[in-house]
């Protein structure tokens, strides 16, 4: 089980304390995709630290069985302790849940320039099914002129899609 | 299995603890029989692209199963973890619905079983993410976005298997009317079914039986197939009684906890 976590107010937190935290957060990657930080993906919640120096970090789950999720927790931890901070705790946050909306403009660069096409659009309604196909830019021509070849890839998180204009294969970032 | 805890706890619902711990559990066993069943087609399933789908969707139940399974543990609050629930309960302490130990059969019974199932899932997630229960519609808030992509999958591709060959069609309507005879126990309230819907911790089955024939009726028009005739359910899974197959599931899923009781990674 993971430290447990310090109800104390964090009102008497030093300044900058956040500030500090985030840009340790901004060092940490996530495994499957390494140019995307944790923060870039929208996953960090919030990152404070109690008045007794506890350092608390809300995670939200991309998708619920995301094998990631754990190697992300010990990833902040240990950067965390690296920075000098011993009492860390990770605490899943799951309403309101991830969406893929929450990748940050920066993320949504990096994703393009490591060859991963964005979510194209932002979420509809789950209950729709059989919707038109998504206009989904290839991330090297940026031709639309694009196909899927799998609803499902590499990890959870992707789908596969094929460029009709350049003839590259892709990655495409799914929508959730 | 997990370090990670969740922050908030069942609030405002006023039915008995020991009554949702049993609706939860069910939740979590559909999910959890399902996902081991979908992960037989690793290695085996007709093309790289099926394999990805079918593995993908099983790492989502299972990861879905394994919210439901922790939430189980506090409300159950006999010190019983995750993995114990999992791995050490015996068939008749089985929840899960009969229709998802049914077995995979040819990709096309694997399809029809998961359609079903999907479909339901996704009526059922939407309706419990306003259930009274804050923890149960927490899960359901993020489960129903996975259910989207898994009934998407599974309808597209029954389409393409109806409305397909001779052969795929044949399979795929003969693998329907295995099928069907199971589907009357996920609308078929009983007690705690009844007893869930009263405190809104559960929607009303007949309301998602409503939206769940209308959205199976609309793909089965499109994939060509023949909805069966209902024919009476023979099983109640989720009381415990179960179809023969799930004793063998078991064995499989839970042989190296019961060989070497504790070992983990």
């Amino acid at each position: 089980m993971h430290a447990e976590a310090d109800a104390t107010p964090s009102a008497v937190v030093p300044a900058g304390a956040e500030a500090r935290l985030q840009a340790i957060l901004d060092t940490v990657l996530d495994p499957e995709i390494p140019v995307l930080s944790v923060t870039d993906l929208g996953i960090v919640r919030y990152a404070r630290q109690t008045a007794s120096g506890q350092v608390q970090v809300g995670v939200s789950p991309t998708y619920s069985g995301c094998p990631a999720t754990q190697i992300i927790k010990s990833s902040i931890v240990a950067a965390l302790h690296l920075a000098g901070f011993p009492d860390v705790a990770v605490i899943e946050v799951l309403a309101p849940p991830w969406t893929s909306d929450w990748i940050t403009a920066s993320g949504r660069r990096k994703l393009r320039d490591y060859g991963i096409a964005p979510p194209a659009e932002s979420v509809g309604s789950p209950r729709r099914l059989l919707q038109p196909a998504l206009a989904v830019a290839c991330p090297r021509c940026a031709s639309t002129a694009t196909e899927i070849l799998s609803e499902f890839g590499s990890t959870p998180c992707k789908a596969l899609y094929r460029c009709t204009n350049c003839l590259e294969p892709f990655d495409y970032f799914k929508c959730i | 299995m997990s370090e990670l805890a969740g922050t908030t706890s069942a609030v405002g619902s006023d039915a008995p603890t020991e009554a949702r711990f049993r609706y939860v559990l069910r939740l979590a066993d559909t999910s959890l029989i399902l996902a081991q069943r979908l992960g037989e087609w690793i290695g085996k399933a007709p093309a790289l692209e099926e394999e990805l789908g079918l593995a993908n969707t099983a790492l989502d139940l299972l990861g879905q199963a394994r919210l439901f399974l922790s939430y189980a543990t506090e409300l159950e609050g006999r010190g019983r973890s995750e993995d114990e629930l999992a791995f050490l309960r015996d068939q008749s302490a089985y929840l899960n619905f009969a229709l998802v130990e049914q077995p995979n059969g040819d990709f096309a019974q694997s399809i029809v079983r998961q359609f079903l199932v999907d479909a339901y899932l996704l009526e059922l997630y939407e309706a419990l993410q306003h259930s009274a229960d804050a923890r149960l519609a927490e899960i359901a808030a993020k489960a129903v976005k996975e259910a989207r992509y898994h009934a998407r999958y599974s309808a597209g591709w029954l389409i393409r298997l109806g409305d397909g060959t001779e052969e795929s069609h044949m399979r795929s309507q003969r693998a329907l009317d295995t099928l069907w005879p199971f589907v009357r126990e996920l609308f078929d309230a009983d007690e705690l079914d009844t007893q869930m819907a009263e405190a809104k911790v559960a929607p009303s089955l007949d309301a998602i039986e409503r939206l769940w024939s209308v959205r199976v009726d609309e793909v089965l028009r499109q994939a060509m197939l023949k909805r069966p005739t209902t024919t009476p359910f023979k099983w109640y899974g989720k009381r415990g009684e179960h179809s023969e197959h799930l004793g063998y599931l078991l064995a499989d899923f839970q042989y190296m906890q019961r060989a070497y009781p504790g070992a983990s990674w």
